[in-house]
């Protein structure tokens, strides 16, 4: 790709140096991250999951666009790898019931990923599945950002 | 391979699903996404088949995914009997085997048309995207017929129709209209699935089960209650809208003529059949008849919207000078004529709707092909395009009159056979008015095929560029259609077997 011709900058956009928020969101991103990761494994004993923990782990994306630009932020998670990783969650989730039925199983009974102990296999299987959909769903979200501010 | 034979009704959802999700990994470009999506849409059609014939053999296929439901299975909460309540149930008998046969089928002969005609109305960036969305949009359709669970069916339904959204607003690098056509669907697709979803909440709260065969169970003892009423009323609503019954239609005719002629020819024959399967199994499995045609008498209103649809929709499409929209409206008018077969609610009359599907689909997905080989090498596909085609383009022409042919009814094709078995219903029903409204309807319908066939033949060519045939690749598919057609105009034993087998299971009598 040819780079495209230099324009005037555009606040948002480009790179951004506000020292307060550059410092405010360097304090957030990690704990908003850990607490994504948290909601993600978290989902198979309470409250939690693939859907919320993909938005929280977004949402960090987002935020560092905010304060950082979109630009540099695109540096960060280029469009290419989330073109990729958003398929690929329901590859993952899809996989999951393709391989239980491999096994000699129904599709998604998750059983038999582990027949000698199936509650083990229980966490296993949902455990990867909501792994497919928190991929998804962060991958589309920061998607849909990146759509709406490159207009 | 027999060890897949349990498997099939999961199978033939998780087939498209993948293909769709592996598509826009293969990469840019017109071929390798294209590939893909021939051969997933041909192995679903094979296993949709294979399930048929099982299905017609050894009757209804029932499927627990994640064993959910299944006896045998504690539940979380110790060990109760959980059997089809808990979990996603698919079952396929055989209205449902023949409606699955019948989408997969048309999107397999579609999509080896779509590489050139897709290729020429969408941005080469955007292609595979496309047939993501595109298989995408067929695991949803799929998932809507085969599955029993009436929740899951709303799930399923909000997928196709997301998708439809993204496939017609790819058709705007042709006719910048397609957007707002598509922001159109979206806003009564919305309202239309909002409504489904109202009137399975009712059901739910009304019966506590989301499953349909246990629903429809415990709705014959609840038949008095508000709440089941008021589920009717939003359930009948919603699809009427997904339809496109005549008052709440207005989707449709945009949507269909904005849309890449692709996509125009695969929604014609496969959405709207498949929103027409959810009424028959909403109205006969799960309300049941008896409740819907004779304690809410819902047969008096959609006789009376069906009637009405069949008259402004061919009178409609007789004025319109592009032939997408022309088409589009007489889907309105066919629309029309399945819904009453539904309505009239005898076995000749569903017979009717049933092959009135089978046939509308093939000619009217044939017809759209053929206005899109029209499209690819003119450019347009005007009704004043026509003039003098039957020289420049004849096989196009041949196509577009027997689909005319098949669209009017005429005796050799489906089309004959299907408006046989609706009069014959109107007629038993003692409803001689509607016969006459059946009729009318054919002979508006000649109306708007003359304005097709008498440019054709009698038009003079306008002088200038030299016009080829369009190439062999979109001509088979548009051919293969019109011959699926007339073998059902003239066999009989697709009527008599499959169709008159389902028609019976769905009023209950034997066979």
């Amino acid at each position: 790709m040819s780079q495209p011709p230099p324009q005037e900058h555009r606040p948002g956009f480009d790179d951004a140096d506000n020292v307060v928020l550059t410092k405010l969101a360097a304090l957030l991103i990690p704990f908003i991250l850990i607490y994504g990761f948290y909601v993600q494994v978290h989902g198979d004993f309470g409250p939690g999951g693939g859907f919320q923990a993909g938005v929280i782990l977004a949402s960090a994306y987002i935020l560092y666009a905010l304060v950082h630009g979109v630009r540099r932020a695109q540096r960060l998670l280029p469009r290419k790898i989330t073109d990729v990783t958003a398929p690929l969650g329901v590859v993952i989730y899809a996989g999951v019931g393709v391989v239980t039925l491999l096994q000699g199983g129904h599709l998604l009974d998750y059983d038999v990923l582990d027949p000698q102990h199936t509650q083990h296999a229980q966490e296993w299987g949902m455990f990867l599945v909501e792994a497919g959909v928190g991929l998804t769903v962060a991958s589309v979200m920061a998607t849909i950002f990146n759509e709406i501010a490159e207009q | 391979m027999s060890g897949l034979l349990p498997h099939l009704p999961a199978l033939i959802v998780v087939t498209p699903l993948l293909g769709g999700v592996l598509a826009p990994l293969c990469g840019k470009g017109p071929t390798k996404a294209w590939a893909l999506a021939t051969a997933v849409t041909w192995v679903t059609f094979a296993l949709t088949c294979w399930l048929a014939v099982s299905v017609y053999d050894q009757g209804t296929a029932q499927y627990f995914v994640g064993t959910w439901g299944v006896g045998s299975a504690p539940g979380p909460l110790g060990a109760k009997d959980w059997t089809g309540i808990v979990g996603i149930e698919l079952r396929v008998d055989r209205l449902n085997a023949l409606v699955l046969c019948l989408v997969a089928g048309m999107t397999a002969v579609i999509t080896p048309y779509a590489r050139l005609s897709v290729a020429k109305e969408i941005p080469h960036d955007r292609l595979h995207f496309f047939y993501a969305v595109w298989l995408l949009c067929l695991t949803g359709l799929l998932g809507i017929t085969v599955t029993g669970d009436a929740f899951n069916l709303y799930v399923l339904i909000e997928i196709s129709s997301l998708t439809t959204y993204i496939l017609v607003a790819l058709g705007k690098s042709r006719d910048k209209r397609a957007l707002t056509a598509a922001i159109r669907y979206l806003f009564m697709g919305t309202v239309g699935a909002s409504f489904l979803l109202l009137g399975i909440g009712y059901l739910f709260m009304c019966t506590g089960t989301l499953n349909m065969a246990e629903m429809a169970t415990r709705v014959a003892e609840l038949r008095d209650q508000r709440g089941i009423h008021t589920a009717f009323a939003f359930v009948l609503a919603g699809l009427s809208l997904k339809m496109a019954l005549f008052p709440v239609h207005q989707w449709l005719p945009k949507a269909y003529a904005y849309s890449p002629t692709a996509v125009s020819a695969f929604l014609a024959s496969t959405a709207t059949k498949v929103a027409i399967y959810g009424a028959f199994r909403f109205l006969f499995t799960v309300f049941g008849t008896e409740f819907s045609f004779g304690v809410l008498d819902a047969n008096s209103l959609l006789i009376a919207c069906s009637c009405i649809a069949i008259l402004y929709g061919s009178l409609v499409a007789i004025r319109q000078s592009d032939l997408k929209r022309l088409l589009a409206y007489s889907s309105v008018a066919q629309v029309g004529y399945m819904v009453l077969g539904m309505a009239l609610a005898n076995r000749e009359a569903l017979t009717g709707t049933l092959v009135h599907m089978v046939n509308h689909a093939l000619v009217k997905g044939a017809m759209f092909l053929a206005v899109g080989c029209m499209i690819y090498r003119l450019g347009s596909a005007k009704v004043s395009d026509l003039n003098g085609l039957g020289k420049r383009m004849p096989l196009t022409t041949v196509c577009l009159i027997v689909g005319c042919l098949g669209l009017v009814g005429v005796p050799l094709t489906g089309g004959f056979v299907s408006k046989w078995y609706l009069v014959q219903g109107a007629l038993r029903a003692g409803l001689w008015p509607v016969a006459v409204v059946l009729l009318v309807g054919s002979l508006l319908a000649v109306l708007y095929a003359m304005r097709i066939v008498e440019p054709l033949v009698f038009g003079k060519a306008p002088e200038g560029e030299e016009v080829r045939e369009a190439p062999p690749s979109m001509l088979l598919p548009t051919a293969a259609l019109l011959v699926g057609s007339l073998v059902l105009g003239v066999s009989g034993s697709l009527k008599t077997g499959l169709i008159w087998t389902a028609t019976g299971d769905l009023l209950g009598v034997g066979q």
